[in-house]
């Protein structure tokens, strides 16, 4: 059977199923408007441990541990773990990866990280490779603003499009079993291309990744034959409130106008009085809202069919430092909800 | 459905030269949609904090000058230091980044920055250790300023003797 939709779409016939999730927050993250859809919220960004980045791996452990638990499922019986994070060579997620023990694959797409490692793991359910997988995204405001930016303490001013790293992290247990009651899954995605417009500025970052996203979304209508009226959710994942008005700017110039059901994460994490200029970034900042807000409102049946699309910006501090341009990726992928009234 | 020309042609051109047009075209229409920073108040705040500092490191002059007896030149340097382990102390306190962020330049340029440069750093790069965490990135804000301050002044040095 050909599980493929155009080039970019694939759809899942032997449905995958979200059994269980969790989403962890940071402090800043849990006063903000997401706080109610937390999991688990940290009291302290260092988390009781030593380093910002020992503090973030026990954070994306933290959400693991909570989505095998709500969806009942036990270490042991994890076929595959799936994730990444947004430090040099994977750190966060290979010292996660060490603790838990389980066959694992890392995985880089910047912050598209969720949607990318919830692509894999539903390519492994379906194709019968695996019967449960974990897929998991973090990241940590400390742990980046040291790696990409300036040290914490560093007095600057930021521009109106920057955004912030949220520190967050979220999970999901996908299953071949159907969960009890009201059932998620997984039914189809679309797989970005690496898209660059040209934008050199890494306090851009929204204006780098628009096209991406724009494309993503474009391409996962074509190939399916939908329209956003098909969705009751459309949210893209941290393309800030800059990156979003772009977005809908060349979505409208395309002919398809994005109407109200279509949101932000990023533009959705903070709110205004927390003064982080053009809202939040980050894998955990999708991960989080996909894994904590989402699931639970499908759960809630207030959300029956959801585009969820994480989006990255591919850069390092290398080709930032060179003077090279940021590309932008996106992945989207559909979350259907049945049953269980 | 719809076909491929839907679409937007951005960020797929490969001809180099066609590449730095359209990205400066894209950069231009992205700016209609990003808020302008505040100038004018971040320059009045910037203006008001800056002046306070200043201010207050002259009264500090003036009264090593009046009451300690000393030297003009041996007050300012004794000010000098003075701002150097406030800013310093500032730092480590985890309050210049919030100070910084409200008066911008006003509490960057009056040697108060410098400081603050060496000194955050210094607390990030701790958990590195100390010779190849603190040792290494000890001057990785203040280093480029450093290089550029000292081979400026030999240029300005050169240019006098030649003069």
């Amino acid at each position: 059977m050909n599980n493929q939709r155009g080039k970019h779409s694939i759809v899942f016939s032997n449905r995958p199923n979200i059994v269980g999730a969790a989403a962890v927050g940071g402090v800043k993250e849990s006063q903000g408007p997401q706080k109610k859809w937390f999991d688990f919220t940290l009291e302290d960004d260092i988390f009781g441990e030593k380093t910002w980045e020992k503090a973030e791996g026990k954070m994306v452990k933290k959400a693991i541990d909570l989505a095998l638990s709500n969806g009942r499922v036990s270490e042991k019986q994890v076929d595959i773990l799936l994730g990444g994070d947004l430090i040099n060579q994977l750190m966060i997620a290979n010292y996660a990866a060490r603790d838990l023990q389980m066959p694992f694959l890392g995985l880089y797409g910047a912050c598209s990280t969720m949607t990318e490692s919830l692509i894999a793991g539903s390519v492994f359910i379906d194709g019968g490779y695996a019967s449960c997988a974990v897929c998991a995204a973090s990241s940590h405001y400390c742990t980046a603003e040291r790696q990409f930016r300036m040290p914490l303490e560093h007095g600057n001013q930021r521009p109106p499009s920057a955004q912030w790293t949220a520190t967050a992290a979220g999970s999901m247990v996908l299953s071949k079993d159907r969960a009890p009651g009201r059932n998620i899954c997984v039914t189809a995605a679309t797989i970005g291309r690496v898209l660059d417009p040209g934008i050199k500025d890494v306090n851009e970052m929204g204006a780098a990744m628009a096209p991406a996203a724009a494309d993503t979304l474009l391409t996962h209508f074509r190939d399916l034959g939908r329209s956003p009226e098909d969705y009751d959710v459309i949210l893209s994942g941290d393309l800030g409130h800059v990156g979003k008005k772009i977005l809908m700017d060349l979505m409208a110039k395309q002919g398809v106008p994005m109407a109200e059901n279509y949101n932000d994460c990023g533009a959705l994490m903070y709110d205004d009085s927390q003064d982080v200029h053009s809202g939040g970034s980050g894998c955990g900042c999708s991960a989080s809202i996909f894994a904590g807000r989402i699931i639970k409102e499908m759960r809630q049946g207030k959300i029956r069919r959801a585009l969820i699309m994480s989006t990255g910006a591919l850069l390092s501090t290398i080709s930032s430092g060179q003077g090279e341009t940021i590309p932008g990726i996106a992945h989207a992928v559909v979350l259907e909800a049945e049953g269980g009234e | 459905m719809s076909n491929d020309k839907k679409l937007p042609d951005i960020g797929t051109e490969q001809d180099p030269k066609v590449k730095k047009q359209k990205a400066k075209a894209y950069e231009e229409y992205a700016k209609q949609f990003t808020p302008k920073p505040k100038y004018a108040a971040n320059g009045l705040k910037a203006f008001v904090v800056g002046g306070l500092i200043c201010c207050g490191a002259f009264a500090v002059q003036n009264w090593l000058m009046d009451f300690m007896k000393l030297e003009e030149k041996e007050a300012g340097t004794w000010v000098t230091v003075l701002l150097v382990c406030l800013a310093q102390l500032l730092t480590g306190l985890g309050w210049f980044d919030s100070l910084a962020k409200f008066a911008g330049a006003g509490c960057i340029v009056p040697i108060t920055g410098f400081a603050n440069a060496m000194v955050s750093p210094a607390i990030e790069y701790k958990a590195e250790g100390p010779v190849l965490g603190v040792g290494a990135k000890l001057f990785s804000v203040a280093g480029p300023v450093l290089v550029c301050g000292i081979t400026a002044s030999v240029i300005a040095g050169i240019i006098q003797v030649f003069r």
